[in-house]
């Protein structure tokens, strides 16, 4: 029996929209087997998993708290991935965001009116994430270089300006040797809502989800990125200017993703300090992909995702598993939504019977190539598909 | 030579072969028998069938009905080592070859070995091979520094190497200059006196008579006939337009009657143009003719005669070599909004196919329906409403995904965008190629009322649409100019077949 798979000759039998839950289900289904492993009822953690995200008030606000740079490092993902450009260095950008906008409230404020801070700030912030995005963004609009490997790098480049800083020059003298800066002032703060943890950059959040949805939907510009995303030589046709389309769309990318970091900085940790770098913005590339590109779906994606990963912290607690446990789940709910997706072009063909060549029969038919049988080329069949290439 | 050839063994049968993409029959139950020791040339126009054939005869596709018999057994490719294993390789238009490793190393490739390569030995052998058949080539040498016709020795040894008896060739003369196909034929010839196969597959009718045994002639994905060269090669003339028609598979009508055009103005002028192909070589060598106001210019030739490459420089798409363009005596660098353009490519180049109807209809008319930097989707769907009433085409509502469209609907909604502006010239590249005879009749109707508005370059392989819309008929061959034929001029269109083929010389 060989199982293979085969291209889709007539669409798909169900909606296409049920193939994400049923991943996800999918998914949850091999978490049981996860759950099992270690010991637990998967019943019980799967409650505990839910209530701990969803069961409280409290706990809502801390799954939004969690959700929050996820949505803009989603969103900044998301936004180049319509055009085919991968950004994988929101971390990065994400990082340069925070150290501009903390820089902005730690020695600029003193010269900026009161009420006037946290816009600076947010406007540096923003800033220093699309400095960081314009670098990978030139590079590949100008000279073809791809950006996956210098936005990648660049993140290693933001973590260790982000350390020499609070290590560094920015060191908080009276913080008795902890590195981190010194507190912003009060007024750099972002405002927090009823007691709980939420701030404003969840609020910018959505703003930007509906302003990146708006751009794409009716813009012209917005329809220019969708165009060059879904054919390239349908954009060079229609005399579209790919080169600057890649250029501002990386900016905004790196952007989104600045303001994520500013809003961990001001609205979490009112410090630069270890914990700005944890892997935001690479949960953002998993946000984004989820979310199928989708500002609105991006949203939602980020919600459940952070629901996981309180609902995670809570059953690590709860019934002592390993924190692992949370971190394997969410990797099953990635693979299987992503491969989930080949079910909508292709379908599983099942051969009944082997009708193949026996190798023995054809070693004595052909005595071939450098001693016995030949093996296939490359995988040719791959370009032969027409995988588009996006190089301008 | 023919009398041997009938006697000679089979050596792979293909059966009832079908095979179906979604939305295209590209092989509708083919038989075919290569011989041994044969050239056997596949001849049909671009998606008549002949790749994806032999695709399935190296094993990269699995038919979806018929079968493969080899000396009378049947066979079943799973992959293309399946194919090798039997001695059946294919040599791809695009090569296989890893650009920095040596020519030595691509050769050996796959190739199960000891863990240890004797690289020295493996050099010394692929010597001989080149030299035995006449591939001169420096085993040592690494791929990138290598020119195309180099690249392809490369392939062919590989292939040699790996000792097969069935030797596939897509397109190899795409790539060559003249003097290079006379020694890729030289060398086709004594691979197969050894009694080896080769299947060559070509559209170029010139190459097929030249060197082959036999002609299997493949249309819409059916065989059309198999034929000796000799058959068809009694008058030099005669041959090439049969051959041509059971291509092109129209019977060629003389039916014209237009009116010549009054007016001499010329709108578009091209002035011993010279445009370099995607390998860098001349594919387009000192055209020069021009267009009139008025008036629909067929641009006739086989595919991959420079026909591409000349369109893309007049809508600005590939740079120009050398010569000129000018559109109403002005350079046409800063007019080609003025020019509208109906490219061969309908999914890949003029429509978004993962868009809507209405979004394809905005492709090229982005800033008269925006307002600011906002499109204004309103004003483009009633828009696309009218047309897609207008043009016929049968899209259940302007919301639904291009790709949804049929070959003809989507050939339509372009037309559509296309004219929507009355644009000054229209470049229609292979405007029915793919059509069904309704659907080829509308889009013919369309383009004589547009020629009114302003002036069509056609381009077309066919001859039957060159001369039933054209007023003038530029025959091109190898990138040339072979003549520029009024459609008022019996004799000339009777010379347009063997001027297509390049049996007649250039004037």
């Amino acid at each position: 029996m060989r199982v293979n798979l085969r291209k889709r000759l007539k669409p798909l039998p169900w909606p296409r929209y049920l193939i994400t839950p049923a991943s996800i289900l999918a998914a949850l289904i091999l978490g049981v087997f996860l759950f099992l492993w270690v010991g637990v009822s998967p019943f019980r953690a799967y409650l505990e998993i839910f209530r701990g995200a969803f069961g409280s008030f409290y706990n809502f606000s801390e799954v939004l708290v969690r959700a929050t740079p996820l949505i803009l490092c989603g969103l900044s993902v998301a936004l180049a991935g319509k055009m085919l450009i991968w950004n994988i260095g929101a971390e990065g950008q994400l990082v340069m965001g925070g150290i501009a906008g903390a820089g902005v409230a730690l020695f600029l404020s003193p010269f900026i009116p009161g009420h006037l801070t946290i816009p600076a700030m947010i406007l540096a912030g923003f800033l220093g994430g699309a400095l960081w995005g314009f670098i990978p963004g030139l590079l590949r609009a100008r000279f073809q270089v791809n950006e996956i490997i210098t936005s990648l790098l660049l993140n290693y480049v933001a973590i260790l300006w982000l350390e020499h800083l609070y290590f560094g020059p920015w060191r908080d003298p009276a913080g008795r040797g902890f590195p981190g800066t010194a507190m912003l002032p009060d007024m750099a703060w972002f405002p927090r809502l009823f007691g709980t943890r939420i701030h404003l950059g969840l609020l910018m959040g959505l703003i930007a989800a509906s302003l990146i949805w708006f751009l794409l939907a009716y813009t012209r510009w917005g329809y220019e990125i969708r165009v060059v995303g879904a054919n390239f030589r349908a954009a060079e046709y229609a005399r579209m200017n790919i080169t600057r389309s890649i250029l501002w769309v990386m900016v905004l990318s790196g952007g989104l993703a600045g303001l994520a970091g500013i809003g961990e900085t001001a609205g979490i940790h009112y410090r630069l300090q270890q914990g700005l770098a944890v892997g935001n913005g690479y949960v953002g590339i998993i946000v984004a992909w989820l979310g199928r590109l989708r500002p609105g779906s991006v949203v939602v994606i980020a919600v459940l995702l952070g629901g996981l990963m309180v609902g995670g912290d809570q059953v690590q607690i709860s019934l002592h598993v390993p924190s692992a446990i949370s971190l394997a789940l969410e990797g099953a709910i990635l693979f299987c939504v992503l491969g989930g997706q080949i079910f909508q072009e292709y379908q599983l063909h099942i051969e009944s019977k082997s009708t193949g060549t026996r190798k023995s029969k054809v070693r004595r038919l052909t005595r071939v190539g450098w001693r016995g049988t030949g093996k296939p080329d490359e995988a040719v069949d791959r370009a032969k598909e027409g995988r588009l290439k996006t190089d301008p | 030579m023919s009398a041997i050839t009938s006697s000679r063994p089979v050596a792979v049968f293909m059966k009832g072969i079908v095979k179906k993409f979604p939305g295209v029959v590209a092989n509708d139950g083919i038989d075919f028998r290569i011989l041994k020791g044969e050239i056997h040339s596949l001849l049909g126009e671009n998606g008549a069938g002949k790749t994806t054939l032999m695709n399935i005869l190296s094993g990269f596709y699995q038919p979806d009905a018929g079968g493969i018999l080899i000396d009378g057994r049947r066979v079943t490719f799973r992959s293309p080592k399946d194919a090798l294993d039997h001695g059946i390789g294919m040599i791809h238009q695009h090569f296989q070859l890893v650009s920095n490793f040596t020519v030595a190393e691509n050769i050996i490739l796959g190739v199960p070995g000891p863990i240890r390569l004797d690289m020295g030995l493996l050099e010394k052998r692929v010597a001989e091979l080149s030299d035995q058949y006449g591939l001169a080539i420096d085993a040592r040498t690494r791929i990138h520094e290598l020119s195309v016709g180099e690249q392809q020795r490369v392939e062919i040894l590989r292939m040699l190497f790996r000792k097969v008896n069935i030797l596939i060739m897509d397109e190899p003369t795409a790539v060559l200059a003249p003097q290079e196909i006379e020694r890729l034929f030289a060398t086709m010839r004594r691979i197969k006196d050894e009694g080896r196969s080769i299947v060559f597959i070509t559209h170029k009718l010139e190459e097929v008579l030249e060197v082959s045994d036999y002609i299997t002639v493949l249309r819409r994905g059916k065989v059309m006939s198999t034929v000796r060269p000799e058959k068809v090669r009694e008058k030099d003339g005669v041959v090439s337009t049969e051959l041509a028609r059971m291509m092109v598979g129209r019977e060629i009508i003389l039916e014209v009657g237009k009116k010549s055009i009054k007016t001499k103005k010329a709108l578009l002028e091209a002035k011993n143009l010279s445009v370099r192909g995607d390998r860098g070589e001349l594919a387009v060598r000192d055209v020069s003719f021009s267009v009139r106001v008025g008036e629909i210019f067929a641009i006739l030739g086989v595919a991959g005669n420079g026909q591409r490459e000349l369109v893309e420089a007049l809508v600005g798409l590939r740079p120009i070599e050398k010569g000129r363009i000018l559109l109403e005596d002005e350079e046409i660098a800063n007019h080609f909004d003025r020019i509208s353009y109906v490219p061969e490519d309908r999914t890949s180049r003029g429509s978004v196919p993962d868009l809507s109807v209405f979004e394809n209809f905005a492709l090229t008319h982005r800033r008269l329906f925006s307002k600011g930097p906002f499109l204004s989707w309103k004003t483009v769907a009633e828009e696309s409403r009218k047309l897609i009433s207008k043009f016929n085409i049968a899209a259940a509502s302007p919301t639904m995904k291009a790709r949804q469209l049929s070959g003809g609907n989507l050939q339509k909604l372009i037309l559509a965008r296309e004219f929507f502006q009355s644009p000054y010239l229209l470049v229609a590249e292979q405007p029915t190629h793919g059509l069904d005879i309704g659907a080829t009749e509308e889009v013919w109707q369309a383009l004589l009322r547009q020629r009114e508005q302003g002036a069509i370059l056609l381009v077309s392989g066919d001859i039957k649409e060159a001369l039933s819309l054209a007023d003038s008929i530029l025959v091109m061959f190898r990138g040339q100019v072979m003549d520029i034929i009024s459609c008022d001029d019996e004799k000339g269109l009777e010379r347009i077949g063997p001027l297509m083929a390049g049996l007649e010389t250039k004037k």
